[in-house]
């Protein structure tokens, strides 16, 4: 394709994403490496009500005015903010590194560090729940495919339901389930006969309840993808293979799995950064006390009653480089399938 | 929406009973809130003002929108409705403006302690107040023979006493999901030790003291006789589980004492053992361990004179002491409007400000801290380290936060 | 698959459909779980007294001497007008889907007939755009909105939530091109059609499934998007999601949660129709796309 017209078929699509989603960046990137001025102080009388006047302290406006006229765009701090106790804690680090005896303590006192604590769930959450979500959904797809006509519709339809149905909803009624009084939680306990048992109270079976959310509602996902690559399996491979006399299995291991590797990687890839990016499971679970993620960091830093733009901002930073990280295996892989076709 | 229609309603009734509403308004008021009932209410009389437009975006995500919408100038929202943990953020970027001149031409109807002062300006419009206080089960307490706790070491008596004599088995309730609601918790008690969040003056972190062990670790015995789950209640499935009966003594908010026995579904037994009273002390001290809270409207900064004034009136008209009249309106909240008498529901939040409740503090970096706190306590609430460890953390992180927000260096 | 020329044993057809039952089961018992409790009052739904109730509705028999009620219907539809909510939802959907697929189509079919080292690079930022995560685009969003008066309104965040979903829409697409031949296309521009003539006459006819496909997601990320409808609608202009969020109540003050589950029960209805639709597209699709190719 010539480059000009490449170009015409481009531009709309590509003036959308530089007007919403680059032009942001740059300024979050901005905004990650300054910081607020220094507030000024003042300590004033303050009346509220049923409870009289005391001293308080406020922030004197006349004066931090000045100060952000003069530079608008706040006190440059570099990267400091990447490096404070919030994100990737330097200092704390170097401190934890110098004056440790056993790995053990190391990773004990990693733990106790936001960005590390929330960097073992991440990373835990997404390389299980990764796999998983494409091995199920490619069993269903395979499954799906392999129904009758009339039963189809039906399966897909009830298929599609925990990717479709609200998350926010989808959360809080498995929330409730799994709660020790609700329906699986009950059973659970009955099954292992420990009525104490609750999967709410304790961190490893958090995570393990997180996990197992986090694959049923993306397969789904995975199987559509996968169901609708399958409509396209040219019927002369599977014939080809079916007159060398391959068993069912390889059929899928040497026939269908490669036709469907371009949507394997791409489903690898969303899923890899989505489950990153894990956020409204730890919300809707109010799992925060056991499980943390960046994301969960930059909504906790602009949800307060202060709002924190620039740690926010520096989680962001923060949360890209994570995702190019985790990506570029699938990435360089990809291009090298690029070279190959160009 | 049904809570405007009811608040609607209720204010045509206010209406054919005063005769004429004196509300005329010559330039556009846009307001930001919260949404429960006694805001929508507000509102709902705000937009009763005729002669010019009065619209209203009464939203739980309120916080996120109003500092951004009042940012610009003009301001997209002349008035936002906020409390007193609020107000700090407006307070901070400057987006509000003093109200004194408009109080005196247009405040006849305000009772003067509804004026938030700060540095002796007038910034904010209360209408309404709120605090935590303790909620029981009579029938209960009356099974095992003791009073209403007064102290948190009662409390703990009676969760003793009612788990013992297999009444139930968790019969504390509390409001302990880990974050804002945690943190809340902490302060509530931190205070009734007689601790002080910063030290004097200046916004260097004190909560790593005495006072602080002692909050965490009457929050530890406490929860000892709550459900196994507590750290992912809030305060909605905390009272779920009061409306269910499985629990019998909760430090809760007043404005919930009203609800707990009206909604759909709730037992006899807890319709007829609700009670209420104020909130508790702690470790001997004389201040209970809780905070008190208000509800008020502020006018934008960046605003024209002409809107401002429209605002002040057409908010004012919104908390006009007639609406008092009316029985809807009347139980919605605990009003601070002149003309207001108490609901039986409201006695726990008075009794509250009677025993010297502190507010809770308004301060440019206390959010930083609740903040803070709700983060690095549930390690402590869960047995993974000690109350020194917790509170060194909850330093530590405010610490980060305030100096990137230029409150430290 | 299911030519005959290999009939599946016995054994592997059970495999198959106990497969396909218990995955029904996992995918549908929450659904279902929720229609049920959906006409339930609140305590029997979010059963704390004993889970059984939720079943038997003792609660709600208590309260309207049957175990079923339509209280939360009627309080979601008629006196909260989630009517309204379902509409600023569709028009929502449809603009979204409608502009994205457009736009989405164009980029990704360039993007998969070059060869150039350039496109490959634009998938890469587009991936790169993606893992941004959404609630800072909007937090940063807000002021300039506002100052512009965009704010509240429905066409901004229908154009939002088009931008952030075409890093998703593009890769989509872009993978679906490229199973669809070349010669197709190139054999088009060899009788003298230009790159446009090629794709409106070649390719349109036979993208449905890969279009269809992709457009079912923008449709799911639009329609259950809360990110950004919560933070960049106002009130009145509302989308279903941060209506139904709107129900669950604050810290402050008490939700109504069966209007939340009804709304939600209710906004499943439309998905119904819409997966039927799509199960026929796909399939037909297969005929006109599969068989050429």
């Amino acid at each position: 394709m010539r480059h000009s017209t490449f170009f015409w078929f481009f531009l709309p699509t590509a003036l959308a994403m530089l007007l919403f989603i680059a032009f942001p960046i740059v300024s979050v990137v901005m905004q990650s490496v300054f910081a607020p001025h220094p507030a000024v102080l003042v300590e004033v009388e303050t009346c509220t009500p049923l409870s009289g006047c005391q001293r308080e302290t406020t922030i004197d406006q006349e004066a931090t005015r000045a100060l952000r006229e003069a530079e608008p765009l706040g006190r440059f701090v570099g990267l400091d903010i990447f490096t404070d106790r919030g994100h990737l804690a330097t200092s704390e680090i170097k401190a934890i590194w110098a004056n440790s005896s056993t790995w053990n303590e190391v990773f004990q006192r990693l733990g106790n560090l936001p960005f590390y604590r929330a960097m073992m769930f991440t990373l835990v959450f997404t390389f299980i729940v990764t796999p998983f979500v494409i091995l199920l959904g490619l069993l269903i797809a395979l499954t799906v495919n392999a129904l009758n006509a009339r039963l189809k519709g039906l399966v897909i339809f009830f298929s599609l339901l925990p990717f479709v149905i609200t998350p926010l909803i989808g959360a809080l009624v498995l929330f409730w389930m799994i709660d020790s009084r609700g329906v699986l939680g009950s059973s659970i306990q009955w099954i292992f006969s420990d009525p104490n048992l609750s999967l709410k109270a304790s961190t490893g079976l958090m995570w393990f309840s997180l996990i197992l959310y986090g694959v049923w509602h993306a397969a789904p996902f995975a199987f559509v993808i996968f169901y609708a690559g399958l409509q396209t399996l040219p019927k002369d491979q599977i014939e080809a293979a079916q007159i060398d006399g391959a068993t069912r299995l390889q059929q899928v291991r040497y026939v269908v799995v490669p036709h469907l590797m371009p949507l394997v990687t791409f489903v690898a890839l969303i899923q890899l950064m989505d489950n990153f990016r894990v956020f409204e499971p730890i919300v809707g679970f109010n799992a925060a006390a056991h499980a943390q993620s960046l994301s969960w960091f930059i909504f906790n830093d602009l949800g307060g009653e202060t709002r924190q733009l620039s740690s926010a901002s520096a989680s962001s930073v923060l949360t890209i480089i994570g995702v190019a990280i985790l990506l570029s295996p699938v990435l360089v892989r990809t291009w090298r399938d690029f070279k190959g076709k160009a | 929406m049904f809570l405007k229609k009811v608040a609607l309603v209720s204010a045509l009734a206010v209406l054919s009973g005063t005769a004429v509403s004196a509300c005329e308004i010559s330039a556009r008021v846009s307001v930001v809130g919260n949404e429960f009932p006694a805001i929508q209410t507000v509102g709902a009389e705000a937009k009763a003002c005729s002669g010019a437009e009065v619209s209203t975006n009464l939203t739980k995500d309120h916080q996120s929108i109003n500092v951004p919408g009042m940012q610009g100038n003009p301001a997209e929202y002349t008035s936002a409705i906020i409390a007193n943990s609020s107000i700090v953020a407006l307070m901070n970027e400057d987006v509000i403006r003093p109200l004194d001149d408009l109080v005196a031409k247009h405040g006849a109807n305000l009772q003067s302690s509804q004026l938030i002062k700060i540095g002796g300006k007038v910034m904010a419009v209360a209408f309404m107040a709120n605090a935590q206080h303790l909620m029981y089960r009579k029938d209960i307490l009356d099974q095992i023979g003791v009073e209403p706790p007064k102290t948190y070491e009662d409390m703990i008596a009676a969760a003793k006493m009612i788990r013992d004599q297999g009444i139930m088995q968790n019969p504390i309730g509390g409001a302990y999901a880990s974050g804002w609601n945690l943190a809340q918790e902490f302060n509530n008690m931190f205070l009734g030790y007689g601790g002080s969040h910063f030290k004097d003056g200046s916004a260097a972190p004190n909560v790593n003291s005495d006072a602080g062990v002692k909050a965490l670790n009457m929050m530890k015995e406490l929860s000892a006789y709550m459900n196994p789950d507590f750290l992912t209640h809030d305060s909605n499935a905390t009272n779920a589980e009061y409306r269910a009966g499985n629990i019998a003594l909760l430090n809760m908010w007043g404005s919930r004492a009203a609800s707990q026995t009206t909604t759909d579904g709730v037992t006899d037994a807890v319709k007829n053992g609700h009670a209420i009273a104020g909130p508790m002390t702690v470790g001997g001290g004389s201040i209970p361990a809780s905070t008190l809270w208000w509800d008020g409207w502020t006018v934008a900064k960046n605003i024209s004179d002409e809107e401002a004034e429209a605002t002040f009136v057409a908010m004012s008209n919104g908390i006009r002491p007639e609406l008092m009249g009316n029985e809807t309106i009347r139980t919605q909240a605990v009003w601070l409007i002149d003309g207001y008498t108490p609901t039986d529901a409201a006695i726990g939040v008075f009794e509250a400000a009677k025993m010297g409740t502190i507010p809770y503090p308004m301060l440019p970096y206390m959010g930083l801290m609740h903040s803070a706190l709700g983060n690095e306590l549930s390690d402590f609430m869960q047995g993974k380290e000690s109350a020194e460890q917790a509170l060194a953390d909850v330093e530590a992180a405010y610490i980060a936060a305030a100096k990137e927000k230029g409150f430290l260096n | 698959m299911q030519s005959n020329a290999q009939k599946r044993p016995l054994g592997l057809q059970i495999a198959i459909y106990t497969f396909a039952g218990l995955w029904l089961l996992m995918a549908a018992f929450p659904f279902v779980w929720t229609v049920w409790g959906s006409f339930k009052v609140e305590l029997d739904f979010f059963s704390i007294a004993d889970w059984t109730y939720a079943i038997t509705g003792e609660r709600t028999k208590a309260e309207y001497g049957r175990p079923f009620t339509g209280a939360g219907y009627e309080g979601a539809w008629i006196k909260e007008e989630f009517w309204r909510n379902a509409i600023n939802t569709f028009i929502v959907c449809f603009f979204v889907v409608c502009t994205s697929l457009t736009i989405g189509t164009l980029g990704g079919y360039a993007l998969s007939r070059s060869a150039y080292k350039y496109t490959f690079f634009l998938l890469i930022t587009a991936l790169i755009f993606r893992a941004m995560p959404p609630v800072t685009l909007v937090a940063g969003y807000m002021l300039p909105f506002f100052e512009w008066n965009l704010w509240g309104i429905l066409p901004t965040t229908i154009i939002v939530l088009v931008a952030i979903n075409q890093p998703f829409t593009l890769w989509m697409l872009h993978s679906f091109f490229q199973s669809i031949p070349k010669e197709l296309d190139e054999s088009a521009k060899v009788d003298g059609c230009t790159q446009f003539q090629a794709f409106r006459n070649v390719i349109i006819p036979v993208m449905w499934p890969g279009v269809i496909t992709t457009g079912l997601f923008s449709f799911l990320l639009a329609y259950n998007d809360f990110a950004v409808t919560s933070m960049l609608l106002a009130e009145e202009n509302r989308t279903m999601v941060p209506q139904i969020a709107a129900f669950l109540g604050t810290t402050y003050t008490e939700g109504n949660v069966m209007f939340a589950v009804s709304a939600v029960v209710s906004a499943t209805v439309p998905l119904f129709i819409l997966v039927m639709f799509f199960q026929r597209q796909i399939v037909s699709g297969l005929v006109a796309g599969a068989v050429k190719g």
